[in-house]
């Protein structure tokens, strides 16, 4: 060995013992890979970036990996290649699928005991933390950006049409009734229309009625479960709105939240669609908005019961080591804290997900400043959870979305009855969720 | 004339030709072979249990009966979008071969559209066609059509085969310019002096020396009405109406990538293989013996 080559021996062996020193105090990097954009892609940077300078041990590091959908798939694809994030948020319509990897998951109750973190399930909001537990109770990801379903209504429309601004309908009757005054005042083109048609017109209609969805606790206690929405209740409904169509009291508005643009614009004085719309109306509507809990129908017994949520959950991806999952650990402690999770809830428009949090809101007279929105707690702590309105969990949801969606358009145009979309629905149902429990089995 | 090019080497033709051959294994025949390997698994979606299924993933897809549904929505589709696609843009390269002002203008706006993404494509129409925003649907409704693709199929498909009618257009329109450019203008002056007139002289002379263009596109056509016009149906109807627009391709999107059925929609991937493959040959074999090269 001559000189030289000595010399760049020695300076290599150096700097790689300086990189593995710096390496040594460089805080742990905790992956997050989430679906936020807009305001909300802002509030998941704020998060990490406050996490991170309040302590030196980890970092949060955020990454938008597109749409909901996009974004499962990405973490699914990252665990198949070995390089999963530590933090990946998924949809609630994801849950079972996600819930059904036993191996590729760290369940949230094990993650804060191994870490040593203070952590009782009891402390986050029953109708939250229920959908994403198992049937005994135990929190498998941790709720992060809640909503539930509830009514948004014009003021300016009903005071035109007559109606109590202040009061709006309680009961679908009155809702349909309502609607006919509004078209009769001018809202000709609709009367009334829900987004997301599955979850508000089948999934939320059977919680808020005390009636089962499918089996097994709408699935919350097994994936072998049975779809059961062709009932009575179900199929009414859909008879109702199928005869509004006719003339447009009701008027479908698609599968998913496209067609909120036309609540914002005025088109529909009363709109159903998710408590997080909060955001959109307060910035587009050009007119007074009110929002009033989901109708029901006063005939069937025990409703209203209580809503169920939508929106999504943080979960905590395996094979990570003990190091990494302390600090995933620390960053959901830091999350629950009740001064975080008040301020979250008042300037997004997501419900708290702590009891504290909702407390201190109240105590701080945040409802009596802001009406309205408090509607959605109300909805969702209504009456204590039952099998029928704790959540529920049904493997390949995406599709049993579309199945419901596709089933109700054949109705509302006339090509089907509605007894046999909705039998059609529970059928086509079955055959995917045996096809999941199969997909699990081995 | 002979056209076979004679190598004195046995390894440079191999070596000149190993790239194709390589890409077309890894681009082409690499997924193809996978494909047909998940399509007899049945898996959940992280692949932490795996049972080999022979044939059971095609038998559920038959057991169905929208699965036939939209195979025939999917002909009707890619015909549509083929066939308009076709000729409206023959229609304007004929235009624009003439010798009229500005047709540089004219070529340059008439192929921009290609560069547009088909998702994008899709939500520029829906902005127009939209039933509560667009303007084009405005006007429409004040006109007293009862415009609704949200909940009429026909509207729907109307909708999409727009979309990717539009979208292709700009392509079949720079293939049938260079066509029309290459047609020799001395065989139409002969014509034109011989009394032909333009629609005779079109279709005796300009349309059969089109023909290989035309053979090619239809070729292409298909396999972008078959394809790639994934991305507009996923941006304007998620394959609805109650599956009224519905195509293969947006069912083994949906299936895999929004459902994680990966073995159902592997198994519809290979059927679709299997089609596109036997259409193309259906074409090369009938179609392409009336070219004209």
């Amino acid at each position: 060995m001559n000189k030289r080559s000595f010399l760049t021996a020695m300076l290599a062996a150096i700097s790689l013992t300086a990189l593995s020193a710096e390496l040594r105090a460089a805080p742990v990097e905790i992956q997050w890979w989430h679906a936020m954009t807009g305001a909300n892609n802002d509030v998941i940077v704020k998060l990490a970036e406050d996490f991170n300078a309040a302590q030196a041990d980890y970092k949060v590091v955020p990454t938008y990996k597109g749409s909901y959908a996009d974004t499962m798939n990405a973490g699914i694809a990252a665990f198949r290649a070995g390089q999963a994030p530590h933090i990946l948020q998924v949809f609630e319509v994801g849950t079972a699928t996600m819930m059904g990897a036993k191996g590729a998951i760290m369940p949230v109750y094990q993650l804060m005991a191994d870490a040593g973190e203070k952590f009782d399930v009891k402390d986050y909001v029953g109708g939250i933390a229920g959908y994403y537990s198992t049937a005994d109770g135990k929190l498998i990801s941790m709720p992060f950006n809640s909503s539930t379903a509830i009514m948004w209504y014009n003021k300016d429309a009903f005071k035109k049409a007559g109606l109590d601004p202040e009061k709006p309908p309680r009961t679908w009757p009155e809702t349909f009734d309502y609607a006919k005054k509004l078209k009769a005042a001018g809202w000709d083109k609709c009367g009334f229309s829900t987004a997301w048609y599955s979850w508000l017109n089948v999934e939320q209609l059977s919680a808020w009625h005390n009636v089962s969805l499918s089996t097994k606790a709408n699935g919350l206690d097994g994936f072998d479960t049975e779809a059961k929405f062709n009932g009575p209740l179900h199929v009414r409904h859909l008879q109702n709105l199928i005869d509004l169509q006719k003339d447009k009291t009701f008027d479908y508005s698609g599968r998913t939240n496209t067609g909120e643009g036309r609540f914002t614009s005025g088109e529909c004085p009363i709109f159903m669609t998710s408590s997080a719309f909060y955001g959109n109306v307060k910035a587009n509507a050009k007119f007074e908005f009110g929002t009033g809990e989901m109708p029901y129908y006063p005939d069937v017994e025990g409703a209203p019961q209580n809503s169920i949520i939508g929106g999504a959950s943080l979960w905590v991806l395996g094979g990570k080591t003990a190091p990494e999952y302390k600090g995933v650990a620390k960053f959901f402690t830091f999350l629950s804290d009740t001064d975080r999770q008040a301020g979250l809830h008042q300037v997004s428009g997501y419900l708290p997900i702590t009891n504290a949090a909702y407390k201190k809101t109240k105590d701080s007279g945040f409802y009596e400043k802001n009406p309205g929105r408090e509607t959605p707690l109300l909805q969702l702590t209504k009456k204590p959870p039952t099998a029928n309105s704790r959540g529920l969990r049904l493997g390949s949801m995406v599709q049993i979305r579309d199945i419901v969606g596709e089933e109700a358009e054949a109705a509302l145009v006339g090509q089907k009855t509605a007894q046999a979309a909705m039998d059609a629905a529970v059928e086509r149902t079955n055959v995917l969720l045996r096809q999941f429990e199969r997909a699990l089995a081995k | 004339m002979e056209k076979r090019a004679i190598f004195s080497n046995r390894f440079l033709p191999l070596a000149l030709i190993a790239p194709q051959i390589l890409i077309t294994l890894v681009f082409f025949y690499w997924p193809a072979i996978q494909a047909v390997w998940q399509s007899f698994l049945i898996e959940d979606a992280f692949g932490l249990s795996t049972e080999f299924v022979w044939f059971e993933n095609y038998q559920l897809l038959f057991t169905k009966a929208h699965y036939f549904r939209t195979f025939t929505t999917t002909m009707l589709f890619s015909f549509l979008v083929a066939f308009l696609s076709l000729t409206i843009s023959l229609l304007l390269a004929v235009q624009a071969d003439k010798s009229i002002k500005g047709a540089g203008v004219y070529r340059t706006l008439l192929i921009w559209p290609y560069a547009v993404a088909p998702a994008v494509a899709g939500v520029l129409w829906i902005f127009m066609l939209n039933p509560s925003l667009g303007m084009i649907a405005k006007a429409m409704r004040s006109a007293g059509i009862d415009w609704n693709p949200l909940l009429n199929g026909g509207d729907a498909m109307t909708l999409v085969v727009i979309a990717s009618v539009w979208k292709q257009i700009s392509y079949n329109f720079l293939f049938f310019l260079a066509g029309l450019q290459a047609i020799p203008k001395s065989v139409i002056e002969a014509a034109a002096i011989d009394g032909a007139g333009s629609a005779r002289r079109f279709w005796t002379i300009i349309f059969p020396l089109l023909s290989p263009t035309t053979f090619f596109l239809v070729v292409v056509n298909i396999v972008y009405a078959f394809f790639d016009t994934l991305g507009v149906i996923d941006s304007m109807t998620q394959g609805g109406p109650a599956k009224a627009t519905e195509t293969l391709v947006y069912r083994v999107f949906a299936d895999g990538r929004l459902g994680s059925d990966l073995g159902g929609s592997a198994a519809q991937s290979v059927i679709l293989m299997f089609i596109v493959v036997g259409l193309t040959a259906i074409q090369f074999k009938y179609i392409e013996r009336k070219v004209e090269y």
